[in-house]
């Protein structure tokens, strides 16, 4: 883990206001290279306000996102999109009436163009979803399949090989197990493993402690939209991490 | 991720559904000329018959077009035979005031154009809850505008310029036909207008979010596509294609006249439920809208000439929409696996 120094994403003091409510206060949040930061905490406490805010879904009410050592300002997911800042969503955000080829490079898709017009691209699009999926060694039928026939292991692998399919540095995957069944539940984190190989900082939001304990190197806990707790996994235990969820140290 | 090959999805049963999905409304269309054909051999299939068929549909295939693509991203527009009535009355106004043709013409794709925008705008902008709302109000809004500078009485008379979309003759006697025997502009206008559209919803970006904003809104927006604008656009190329509607239809009836398009947005929805759109969005063919105009088309064709009341033709009309949709129904039944 000789990357580890190589800090790619860092959160500094961000606040979140909803009207009255306050969801983030003054949270920090650090992912390097090739490593993978835990997420924990009870429902409310946060977590998928601090994703959206650095998926630029959301603008913080205050602090700053530095990435790579710069800061930046997000306007929308197309701005961390484009930093290689990416994000699996709970909800999956696929489009299941589309094929799984159009829903990786939705938003980004390959065009020929033709004078001024621009075209589709369905060939390049199928050719780089093949490989693409080939080098995750995800295994679907065909690229053209319907996203809303797979089943939800495979639904979580389109999910993933869409955050990655674009030089991807960080991944944020919200509960990138929490839909699955048991026997899915390992595919998906042997796919966060060796997506953390190839030196993407990976950020996952969970609430099982299986899936923090087999995949990440670090755990940090949100209680009440606050930093409540973080540690080295070496150096904690579940029970310890279960405490941090309901508050007590 | 290794799923088992699932043997069951290798089976030619399951390898056609996704053909049937595509030109199975194709099929009912078929069988439908077929049916008339037969009880109508003389009558139906001849030229004068067909053209016909064309000439009644051409500007409901417009609106229907328009209707389509918004029930595609899972919205509503009830507004085009208001922005259909508004348009032609702009166009008869501005055609009754001397304008040269080639300003008469724009006009009414101008006007649908603008109302169109005012939908999207009223949807994203105003944040209206659903589509059907904003453009319920502008159903009354834009009607309720074309009566007032037209002070609610037809306006009649146009050019043959302004009249030759709606009106005009393509002569085939140089290919050995009859004089009769001509193509009539409308069709013409059909077939490159939905071509266009094809192209359009299938081969380029805006087309396929379109479907992704149909589909998942959510993906779309966290995909970065600008969902906002891609439905602004939605609604105001629906109010064009309406324009469209208006200037056939000024060549039709060489009128505008209060009455145009009135309930016509219920034919355009029909025409898109039975051509395999769905409600839900994300779902629904360039093909099938137009498979969908032509049914409608073809069974008002078909009743008149067999003399069958106008009333007979709305119950009927009413019980393919529930029949074409329970097929839908049954036909996604089969196809998911879960």
């Amino acid at each position: 883990m000789s990357s580890f120094n190589n800090l790619l994403l860092e959160a500094k003091g961000i606040t979140k206001y909803f009207g009255t409510i306050t969801a983030l206060e003054n949270v920090n949040l650090k992912v390097r290279a090739g490593e993978c930061l835990g997420v924990v905490g009870d429902n409310g406490a946060g977590k998928s306000t601090l994703m959206k805010v650095l998926s630029g879904l959301y603008k913080p009410s205050a602090g700053s996102l530095h990435f790579q050592g710069k800061e930046e300002v997000l306007e929308s997911p197309r701005d961390s999109q484009n930093l290689g800042l990416e994000m699996v969503y709970q909800d999956l955000a696929l489009a299941g009436n589309l094929p799984i080829g159009e829903n990786i490079f939705l938003g980004r898709e390959p065009t020929k163009n033709l004078g001024l017009l621009k075209f589709l691209d369905f060939k390049k699009i199928k050719e780089l979803t093949d490989a693409h999926l080939g080098k995750l060694k995800i295994n679907v039928k065909s690229a053209d399949q319907k996203v809303e026939e797979l089943s939800g292991g495979q639904r979580q692998a389109v999910a993933i090989a869409r955050s990655t399919a674009f030089d991807a540095k960080v991944v944020i995957m919200d509960e990138p197990t929490a839909a699955l069944a048991i026997k899915e539940v390992g595919k998906v984190l042997d796919l966060i493993n060796s997506l953390k190989k190839t030196g993407v900082g990976v950020i996952v939001i969970s609430h099982r402690m299986d899936d923090i304990f087999t995949v990440c190197d670090r755990v940090m806990a949100l209680f009440q939209g606050t930093n409540f707790a973080e540690a080295e996994l070496s150096k904690t235990s579940r029970d310890e991490v279960i405490g941090w969820i309901m508050g007590k140290k | 991720m290794v799923e088992e090959k699932d043997k069951k999805s290798e089976s030619l049963y399951l390898k056609l559904i996704p053909y049937f999905d595509k030109y199975g409304i194709l099929l009912l269309l078929l069988l439908m000329i077929l049916v008339m054909h037969i009880l109508q051999p003389d009558v139906f299939l001849s030229w004068r018959n067909v053209t016909n068929v064309f000439k009644q549909i051409s500007w409901q295939s417009m609106l229907a077009l328009g209707v389509f693509m918004v029930i595609v991203t899972a919205g509503i527009d009830l507004s085009v035979g208001s922005i259909m009535m508004l348009s032609l009355m702009i166009l008869a106004i501005v055609a009754k005031a001397g304008a040269p043709w080639f300003i008469v013409v724009i006009t009414p794709l101008i006007a649908g154009f603008l109302c169109g925008l005012i939908n999207g705008a009223g949807i994203t902008f105003l944040r209206m809850p659903h589509p059907f709302i904003m453009t319920l109000g502008t159903l009354y809004i834009f009607r309720g505008t074309g009566n007032l500078i037209s002070g609610g009485t037809p306006i009649s008379g146009f050019t043959d310029e302004v009249r030759y979309l709606g009106h005009g003759r393509i002569d085939l006697t140089w290919l050995g036909l009859e004089k009769s025997q001509y193509l009539p502009v409308s069709l013409v206008l059909i077939a490159v207008v939905y071509f266009i559209f094809w192209i359009f919803m299938n081969h380029s970006r805006t087309g396929k979010w379109i479907y992704a904003i149909g589909g998942n809104p959510n993906a779309a927006r966290a995909s970065g596509i600008n969902v906002n604008k891609i439905l602004i656009i939605v609604y105001s190329l629906c109010g064009f294609l309406s324009g469209i509607g208006a200037l056939i239809l000024a060549g039709r009836a060489d009128s505008g006249y209060p009455n145009a398009g009135l309930q016509s947005e219920l034919d355009a929805i029909a025409a898109c439920i039975i051509g395999g759109a769905s409600f839900f969005g994300g779902r629904g063919t360039v093909l099938g809208v137009f498979a969908g105009v032509m049914i409608m088309g073809i069974l008002r064709n078909g009743l008149n000439l067999m003399d069958v009341s106008s009333f007979w033709q709305q119950v009927l009309i009413g019980s393919i929409i529930v029949l074409a949709v329970y097929i839908d129904v049954l036909r996604r039944d089969l196809s998911t696996r879960k």
